[in-house]
């Protein structure tokens, strides 16, 4: 007959109090994983499609002019028109302290053209940048080279233009590279080229119209990069385009610490639960304690056997916990954003927080319980002495 | 020298005027191996005098004394343990542990020693066996009579081989026919070396006794042997059961 032994069998004696127990910490910490991880997987899922968007700062001229849009976002002024960027100066941009954290930069250089007596807008980009910039991008044919061109597919349709078939932009002969899947976007009324190609064609030697660039992760300091680029294109406006999506994340870092809120009010609620329950079972328990004083239990002894109760059910509690928290979780992405139910995956740093947390919960809550068994006075627990 | 010592013990309840003294400026020595009964009417302060002699119950002034050892001058973890290694209780209402089985019940006091689980299981069939219940160590205490359950609480008692057995009315729940079970018992471990104070208003088991204190309002008013002629034999349960015949 070991402490343990003893604290197991009443655990198992007391079926319903021991269950109230267990359903308590269960609801707290499967409460807790499912908030985690729900927010978990919105974060995940908002990333992804932030990536998704490709370029997340803009660097344009600076210009009285009003707002044009650009990938349904608005710009601020873009006048293709007017002073533009120098190409020599975005080499700074390779220079500011975060650059590590830049994964592309793609200058474009924009104008209009004639084409069968149809305006047109002519931009020339840096396609190996534009891999990045614009993941979204599917090609039929190839990209452009020097006397290529690639076109939206909106234009394609208008000019009635297909792959490897000939275009004066300029009365320079050029071939069709490529049409573009359509994208939803400007860019399907746009015709691609490179840009020394863009260039020669606009007389735009050596500048830019405006330059895209794609920061790394959505931890990065896109704020302070964007101060640091503008530091080095004193004449340019540069902004984050993150600053369209920041008002959904911003929705979902205060979504984030309501759950925190939340979960911190749940957990304490299990905690009272416990602790309730155990009072109560210590009270039950007068006669029981005092025999294992009377019988020589130090204070300890009886305290140790309330921790291993205790210890027990929210071990069994936080991996239950943790298992429901995470299937109603993916169960309800599954009804309701079947995309993102993938997004919601078995966390072991989450299951591992999970039990300690419950661990945690429950023995705090047995402390006090725990402390009035110890000092009970045998002799009147056990009332016939 | 005396095994139980006892000097000027008194314990007070309340304060004020609502003080009760439940023991009162009580002197008493018990020799090793000695069968001591305490009678006296209800609230003559028996249980009390058990429960501090039980090293539960601080006195309120006084000494108590085993082996020379000052009882209350130890700390209360202390206490704890010079009741496990010096003391087995046997209580009126038996006071098992239901959920555990007899033989689990026994093995409690066991539980803090140093021992493997073979080894206090097999200490405690043995206890078991002297009580004569080792058929029945997988039983509950629900599935046993009162009787058994009794003698099982002996059982649990003697598990750690204490040179001290407080009993409290160990028979005040039984019929005769345990009375005398029990009572056989108790004066088959006496006669083994224990020395054994028993609590009881029944004159019957007192007899058993070899000497026995009288209490009355918180003091010992008398002691002294009972000679086996001085008892009526219509309540002896069989002469050969009588430990001081």
């Amino acid at each position: 007959m070991t402490r343990k032994d003893i604290a197991l069998k009443n655990l198992w004696r007391r079926k319903g109090k021991s269950f109230f127990i267990l359903a308590g910490l269960v609801i707290a910490v499967a409460t807790v994983v499912g908030l985690i991880s729900f927010v978990t997987a919105m974060t995940h899922t908002i990333n992804h499609q932030l990536e998704k968007y490709g370029a997340n700062i803009l660097i344009v001229p600076k210009t009285d002019n009003l707002a044009l849009t650009y990938g349904g976002m608005t710009l601020g002024g873009v006048a293709f028109e007017t002073r533009e960027i120098r190409e020599s100066d975005l080499a700074g941009i390779a220079t500011i302290k975060d650059a590590a954290s830049i994964a592309a930069v793609g200058p474009v250089v924009l104008g209009g053209v004639e084409i069968e007596n149809r305006h047109v807008l002519l931009a020339g980009i840096d396609f190996d940048a534009t891999r990045i910039l614009k993941p979204w991008w599917k090609v039929s044919g190839a990209l452009p080279g020097p006397d290529e061109v690639l076109l939206g597919a909106e234009t394609a349709r208008i000019l009635g233009l297909g792959i490897h078939e000939p275009v004066f932009i300029k009365d320079r002969a050029m071939s069709v590279a490529g049409v573009l899947a359509p994208t939803g976007s400007q860019d399907d009324q746009l015709i691609f080229t490179t840009m020394g190609t863009a260039q020669v064609l606009l007389d735009k030697p050596g500048v830019v119209s405006m330059v895209e660039v794609a920061a790394l992760c959505n931890a990065c300091p896109v704020e302070e990069m964007v101060a640091q680029i503008s530091e080095k294109l004193p004449d340019a406006k540069t902004m984050a385009i993150q600053q369209v999506v920041r008002g959904r994340m911003e929705t979902l870092n205060h979504f984030q610490r309501f759950s925190y809120l939340i979960s911190g009010i749940v957990v304490f609620i299990g905690g009272l639960v416990v602790l309730v329950t155990m009072m109560g079972s210590v009270r039950e328990r007068t006669e029981e304690i005092g025999i294992f004083r009377a019988i020589g239990f130090r204070k300890k002894d009886v305290m140790e056997i309330t921790f291993i109760e205790a210890a027990v059910l929210s071990a069994i509690g936080g991996v239950l916990g943790y298992l429901l928290g995470y299937g109603a979780t993916r169960l309800g992405f599954l009804l309701l954003a079947k995309k993102e139910a993938a997004m919601v995956l078995l966390n072991p740093t989450l299951a591992a927080g999970a039990l300690l947390m419950a661990m945690a919960v429950g023995l705090a809550a047995s402390a006090y319980p725990a402390f009035m068994a110890a000092r009970m006075d045998p002799s009147r627990a056990l009332r016939s002495l | 020298m005396s095994h139980i010592i006892v000097e000027r013990l008194s314990k007070i309840y309340g304060s004020g005027d609502s003080q009760v003294a439940a023991v009162s400026n009580m002197n008493f020595k018990i020799d090793s191996g000695e069968f001591v009964g305490v009678m006296g009417e209800s609230g003559a302060g028996k249980s009390t005098l058990l429960s501090v002699l039980g090293a539960m119950n601080t006195p309120s002034a006084g000494r108590y004394l085993v082996d020379g050892i000052d009882v209350y001058g130890l700390s209360q973890e202390k206490q704890a343990d010079f009741r496990r290694e010096f003391l087995g209780f046997v209580f009126q209402r038996f006071h098992l542990i239901p959920y555990l089985t007899v033989l689990e019940n026994v093995m409690l006091p066991l539980t803090c020693a140093d021992m493997n689980r073979r080894e206090k299981q097999a200490r405690a069939r043995a206890a078991l066996a002297v009580v004569g219940l080792e058929n029945k160590w997988k039983r509950l205490p629900s599935e046993i009579s009162g009787g058994e359950n009794e003698r099982v609480a002996v059982a649990r008692a003697i598990v750690n081989d204490p040179p001290i057995l407080l009993a409290d009315e160990p028979t005040g729940n039984l019929d005769s026919r345990n009375t005398g079970e029990v009572m056989k018992l108790l004066c088959r471990l006496n006669e083994n070396g224990a020395t054994i104070v028993m609590v009881t208003h029944s004159a019957e088991c007192s007899a058993y006794a070899g000497r026995v204190m009288t209490l009355a309002d918180g003091r010992l008013v008398s002691e002294g042997r009972r000679p086996i002629e001085a008892v009526s034999p219509s309540f002896i349960f069989g002469r050969e059961n009588v430990c001081y015949a």
